[in-house]
């Protein structure tokens, strides 16, 4: 029944705000137009999943490495042949040492590009809050191990150093480059070196708090640890870390108590 | 004379015809504003709470270039945010013979007989569609297993009509319009300044043009100009300076377009709330409201001997006065606000209240802990609890809470049409800041439903009718710099009085004098008192405030004085309509009328009409009678006996 | 009980700032944070002095205005409090309290504890809401919405914006705030349409703003006076993912 539309519809000419609207605020232009560009890696998100992924990597050859470590419990002659296994993987399909290698490579990727993130996070966040509070801010969330992550980080990095110096080139281990790994072992945290297996405890401890927060944020990172899920995750990220740190310890510790010889 | 009597007045813009289709007819009426010149045509909304901020959002999406101020650093903050309780709307989900004529009559009778049928009707109407318009924004209403909404009953209603977000209604509703906003200011339909405050209104040509605005962090005076202008800035039961509001709220942006020529509609109705936490002691700043729905389990009772100072725990029960189930047996604890508000005033003036002061009754959940368990009353009220807690320290699972009466809600404000139109043609005020929908008295959960009723929908179709019949031509920029002088010189006189006294001292006097006076209950000899004393303390205010600090700068020190300068003449204005309305309505009781129970005592021969109040510098206000007219709800006395 | 009081001072944005000391007397274990604070400002204007400019507006813990850095920690020591509902019993005579704004790039002080909090509404801007024109929405009944992910919306949606997550985080992060809004949104069916691209949007907004990356601290959680969980991080970096 609806007659004559036009008739209610009144066209108006031209607009009627008359003088200039006063404003001194800067025109904020709108979101869209401002678009962020950059990409993944560049936002602060796309940074997390990187120092997650290449956490998590680091975390799976750690197992593979505890695991190897414990051979020595089986005498030397096991534990020579998984390390020359080690570098046989593979053969002869690919030459000696490829997938080693391989390894060696994605793991300095890893360690690269987690530092990266590492420093360049550590760098926005010190660009957030130019200002430091007065007062001391106090934790409330009661996390210890997160207040270690990036120093201990560094520490972590350099007892990395130190341990490859160590163990793999063995340039400054007693058994000299020329040892079979076994006897580098043995030697290298023999009773007489015990600050040497003091220094590996205390970094082995700060992986074992870097991993406890560490696990649990790649979980969060990557989005599988929300709801009802954050409890488990946390527990199964502190046993995890736990269990590395036992499992690494129990080696050196064995052999400067003299368990092994 | 308090005041003077004109014309009354007799065009409402209210269509003919049945209730039923008012609204369409007036929406078919409605001029049109071809999409091509919406984006020409601009129109300034002042305040983001449920009605400014829905009505920002919605004439943005529309396509009209929309300019949006409030004096939050942010529109999400609007007090809106604080309502606890609920939403009404006619859905009749429950099947419990709820209807929008059910609503509709619910709303005239809880107003008692003081608002207009039409506006009501329509009111009713579009509350369905907001619940649509909020679900479909993402608003996380209470569900039930089955998935769908769940809602209660409120205030009173015999039906389950109120849908509810925990005790966060309102932060959800505003929320939801916060957010819709902000897509628009996204989208560039809207502009938003925050931290700005309304000063003045701009009328050029007899009609709303534009606002002077203070820009709050410099101090800035800034003028905008527009094709119509919304007010949308809330309630003024800060007058009273201790009530349930913000902070913030004032009365500053109505007040002024009241002195630019918008009348004022029925300023002494006043709702106050009867569960709120007592005052504590002098430097008490604002009080905090426990939902109503405690009244649910809670008992509410005082010692029967006047001046017992026992422990609550001590006093047996044979010495309580559960005075509500005693007077009220039908209704008990459950009678509505005012009543039980009066109640609580009357034992405590009888020396029986408790608390610091004696200001203050009990209720009780000792009861309802006994028979549903401790478990389940924490279920339901877990979190009010919590909050009483912090806020007074004592534990009511194990000692009864105290609370007392106070100001929650102004029925009052600026008078508008059918339109939502002022007296000032293309000035528009919607929301709390507009007398509307209410009368006397507002129920329960019925607010959120009218600021969303006005933004969403009833005012984008009634303002573009105004628009569409423009254009109104160009400012006159005498009117503008008029505007703006008056503004500064105020700021300035204000800094320059440099006494002895603080803003927030006058303020409290003045709350404390309105409070006694012109309260919960009003008599002749209290308002008189009022009148004559408002007028003293409002010279000494000009002669003696000091306001640190300077103009063009953040200056909080001067947001005050400059809003409670506004209070003294609003408060004037009220005890004026106080005095002159002889009879008891709603919230507005008159000791002088009651019947032989102590009731509240209409007088529907000479009072069942709109006060609209135009504002005159001399010679006190002039009194605009618009007569309200009951075609559909026939006029009876309430009894909750 | 009487206090010593700390209070950062700036007289505007490019104002170096200082803290400043004072005493007030008599203060009632019942007063509010904020009462005890307008009795300061009260004395300040009657003495000439400029009062301290301090945000707040409900008073009530629900408008999210109010916020300060007591004693190190964002809206004080007691959980789940806002400023504006801290009371002063929970200090003892002759403590001295420091007060600080929000620190952090995004959240400019604008004068002494009064900070710039509008980053926040340009997160919203960027996608916190679904888009439904008014008048446009189909019945409320037509979306049934299973129970549990109503409650776990409304949760999420309690977030007053007050940013004390960002004062708290050692980072400056506002993945909480940001958080909060993109799973309120994203756990409604209403809300799927625009998930991918919100959640997107939402949190590049967010970096472009200034706020600091997360690394899951918790600080943020810890003060929030709603007690947004962290959960809502994890499922913000879900999204983000997956709209990647
Ligand atoms: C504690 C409490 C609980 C309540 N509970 C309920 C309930 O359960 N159900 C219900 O229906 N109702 C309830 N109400 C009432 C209801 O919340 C309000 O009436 C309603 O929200 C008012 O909305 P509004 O949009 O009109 O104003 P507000 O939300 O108050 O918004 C006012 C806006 O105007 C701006 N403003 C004000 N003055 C100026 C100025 N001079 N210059 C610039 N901007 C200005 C402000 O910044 C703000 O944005 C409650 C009220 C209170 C106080
Ligand atoms: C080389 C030195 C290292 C540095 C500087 C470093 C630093 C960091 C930092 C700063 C974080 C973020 C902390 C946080 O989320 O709160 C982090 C996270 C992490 N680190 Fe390391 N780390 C190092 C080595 C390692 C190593 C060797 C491993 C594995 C064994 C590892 C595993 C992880 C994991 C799993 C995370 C969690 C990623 C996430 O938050 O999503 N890190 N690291
Ligand atoms: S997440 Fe919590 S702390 Fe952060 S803004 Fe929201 S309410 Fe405040
Ligand atoms: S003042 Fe509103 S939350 Fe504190």
């Amino acid at each position: 029944m609806i007659r004559n539309v036009d008739a209610v519809t009144a066209t108006i000419e031209r607009g009627a705000a008359t003088a200039p609207v006063a404003s001194h605020e800067q025109p904020r232009p709108p979101t869209a137009a401002r678009n962020h560009k950059g990409g993944f890696f560049r936002s602060s998100n796309g940074k997390k999943v990187v120092m997650a992924v290449t956490g998590a990597v680091m975390v799976l050859y750690l197992i593979a490495h505890m695991a190897g470590n414990l051979k020595i419990f089986f005498g030397a002659a096991d534990f020579n042949e998984y390390a020359a296994f080690l570098r046989e993987i593979g053969h002869p399909l690919v030459p000696h040492r490829t997938v080693l290698t391989l390894v060696e490579v994605v793991l300095s990727v890893s360690v690269v590009l987690h530092m990266w993130s590492a420093v360049s996070l550590a760098r926005r966040a010190a660009k957030a809050r130019p200002v430091k509070y007065a007062a001391r801010p106090k934790s409330q969330a009661s996390g210890y191990a997160v207040k270690t992550m990036r120093y201990g980080g560094v520490i972590i990095l350099l007892f990395i150093i130190w341990h490859l110096l160590d163990l793999t080139f063995a340039a400054v281990n007693p058994a000299g480059p020329n040892g079979e790994p076994y006897q580098r072992m043995v030697e290298g945290f023999a009773p007489g070196r015990w600050p040497v297996t003091l220094f590996y405890v205390v970094a082995l401890l700060l992986v074992g708090l870097h991993l406890r927060h560490g696990l649990w944020s790649a979980f969060q990172t990557l989005g599988l640890a929300g709801g009802r899920r954050e409890r488990p995750v946390k527990l199964a990220a502190a046993g995890l870390s736990a269990l590395l740190v036992l499992g690494f310890l129990s080696v050196p510790l064995s052999i400067t108590i003299g368990l092994v010889k | 004379m308090t005041h003077t009597v004109g014309e009354p007045i007799r065009d409402t813009k209210t269509p003919e015809g049945p209730i039923e289709e008012r609204w369409s007819k007036r929406r078919f009426s409605a001029k049109l504003v071809n999409p091509a010149n919406k984006r020409k045509l601009h129109v300034i909304v002042v305040g983001t709470g449920l009605a400014g901020g829905s009505a920002a959002a919605t004439l943005g999406e529309l396509g009209y270039k929309v300019t949006s101020f409030c004096y939050q650093d942010s529109p999400r903050r609007a007090h809106s945010i604080a309502a606890q309780g609920g939403i009404n709307a006619a859905k009749n989900y429950r099947g419990d013979g709820d209807s929008i004529y059910r609503l509709f009559y619910d709303t005239v009778k809880g107003g008692d007989f003081r608002a207009r049928e039409s506006n009501v009707y329509r009111l009713a109407e579009v509350s369905v569609n907001i619940i649509d318009q909020a679900v479909a924004q993402g608003v996380p209403f209470a569900r039930e297993y089955g998935g769908l909404l769940d809602t209660r009953s409120f205030g009173g209603a015999q039906v389950s009509r109120t849908f509810y977000a925990r005790g966060q209604t309102g932060q959800q509703l505003l929320l939801g319009a916060y957010q819709a906003l902000e897509r628009q200011i996204a989208a560039g339909t809207v502009t938003m300044h925050a931290r700005h405050e309304m000063l003045d209104l701009i009328v050029s040509d007899g009609r709303a043009r534009g606002v002077v605005v203070r820009d709050m962090v410099t101090g800035e005076i800034e003028t905008h100009l527009a094709d119509a202008v919304v007010l949308a800035t809330g309630g003024y039961g800060n007058v009273f300076f201790l009530s349930t509001n913000a902070k913030g709220c004032n009365t500053t942006a109505i007040w002024r377009a009241h002195q630019r020529g918008a009348y004022f509609g029925n300023p002494c109705y006043t709702q106050i709330h009867p569960t709120c936490i007592p005052v504590s002691g002098e430097y008490q700043s604002k009080l905090t409201l426990m939902s109503e729905s405690l009244r649910n389990d809670g008992r509410v009772w005082v010692p029967v001997k006047a001046g017992d100072t026992r422990e609550p725990g001590d006093i047996p029960e044979a010495e309580r006065d559960y005075y509500l189930e005693r007077i009220y047996p039908a209704f008990g604890n459950l009678v509505p606000r005012d009543i039980a508000s009066r109640a609580a005033k009357n034992v405590c003036d009888e020396g029986r209240g408790v608390g610091p002061g004696g200001l203050g009754v009990y209720l009780d959940f000792a009861d309802a802990i006994a028979r549903l368990g401790r478990d389940a009353v924490e279920k339901k009220y877990g979190n009010l609890f919590e909050m009483y807690e912090r806020i007074t320290g004592e534990d009511p699972y194990s000692r009864p809470m105290r609370i007392y009466p106070a100001v929650h809600y102004t029925m009052g404000g600026l008078w508008v049409d059918y339109d939502l139109q002022s007296t000032i043609p293309g000035l528009f005020v919607v929301g709390e800041a507009n007398f509307s929908d209410h009368g006397a008295n507002r129920l329960g959960a019925s607010a959120l439903m009218q600021g969303l009723a006005d933004g969403y929908f009833v005012l984008p179709t009634t303002l573009g009718d105004y628009l569409a019949g423009g254009p109104y031509g160009e400012v006159d920029q005498e009117a503008v710099a008029e505007a703006e002088n008056g503004v500064r010189n105020k700021i300035q006189k204000l800094l320059s009085v440099n006494g002895t006294r603080t803003a927030d001292s006058y303020h409290r006097e003045l709350g404390k004098l309105m409070w006694d006076y012109c309260g919960m209950e009003r008599t002749e000899e209290s308002l008189r008192k009022a009148l004559a004393r408002i007028p003293e303390l409002r010279a000494e205010f000009w002669q003696n405030v000091k306001v640190s600090g300077q103009a063009e700068e953040l200056n909080q020190a001067l947001e005050r004085a400059g809003r409670v300068a506004d209070f003294f003449d609003l408060a004037e204005l009220m005890c004026i309509d106080a005095l002159h309305r002889s009879e008891s309505c709603g919230g507005h009781f008159r000791a002088e009328s009651q019947d032989a129970d102590g009731e509240a005592l209409r007088d529907d021969e000479d009072f069942a009409y709109v006060a609209a109040w135009e504002y005159r510098p001399e010679g006190g206000p002039v009194l605009h009678r618009e007569d309200l007219k009951y075609e559909y709800v026939k006029m009876t006395q309430r009894s909750y006996k | 009980m009487n206090l010593t009081l700390k209070v950062w001072r700036q007289d505007g944005p490019s104002d170096q700032g200082r803290m400043v000391t004072y005493e007030v007397k008599d203060v009632s274990p019942d007063m509010s944070f904020l009462e005890m604070l307008d009795v300061l400002n009260e004395r300040l204007i009657l003495e000439g002095g400029d009062p301290v400019a301090f945000d707040h507006d409900c008073r009530e813990g629900i408008c999210g205005m109010c916020g300060m850095v007591i004693n190190g920690v964002a809206h004080g020591e007691q959980r789940a409090t806002t400023t504006c509902q801290l009371h002063m019993r929970h200090f003892k005579d002759g403590d001295t309290v420091t007060i600080e704004p929000w620190r952090a790039a995004p959240f400019p002080v604008v004068k002494d504890l009064v900070v710039d909090r509008s980053a926040f509404d340009r997160i919203i801007q960027a996608g916190g809401f679904i888009s439904v024109p008014a008048g446009s929405a189909p019945d409320a009944h037509a979306i049934p919405v299973k129970k549990d992910d109503a409650d776990s919306a409304f949760d999420a949606a309690t977030c007053i914006g007050c940013g004390a997550c960002v004062a708290a985080c050692p980072n400056g992060s506002a993945s909480l705030f940001t958080a909060a809004k993109i799973t309120h949104l994203g756990l409604l069916p209403q809300g799927q349409p625009e998930r991918d691209k919100r959640a997107k949007a939402m949190v590049d907004q967010m970096d472009l703003e200034g706020f600091g990356g997360c690394t899951n601290t918790g600080e943020c959680t810890a003060v929030c006076p709603k007690g947004i969980p962290l959960s809502t991080i994890a499922q913000m970096n879900r999204d983000y993912l997956k709209s990647k």
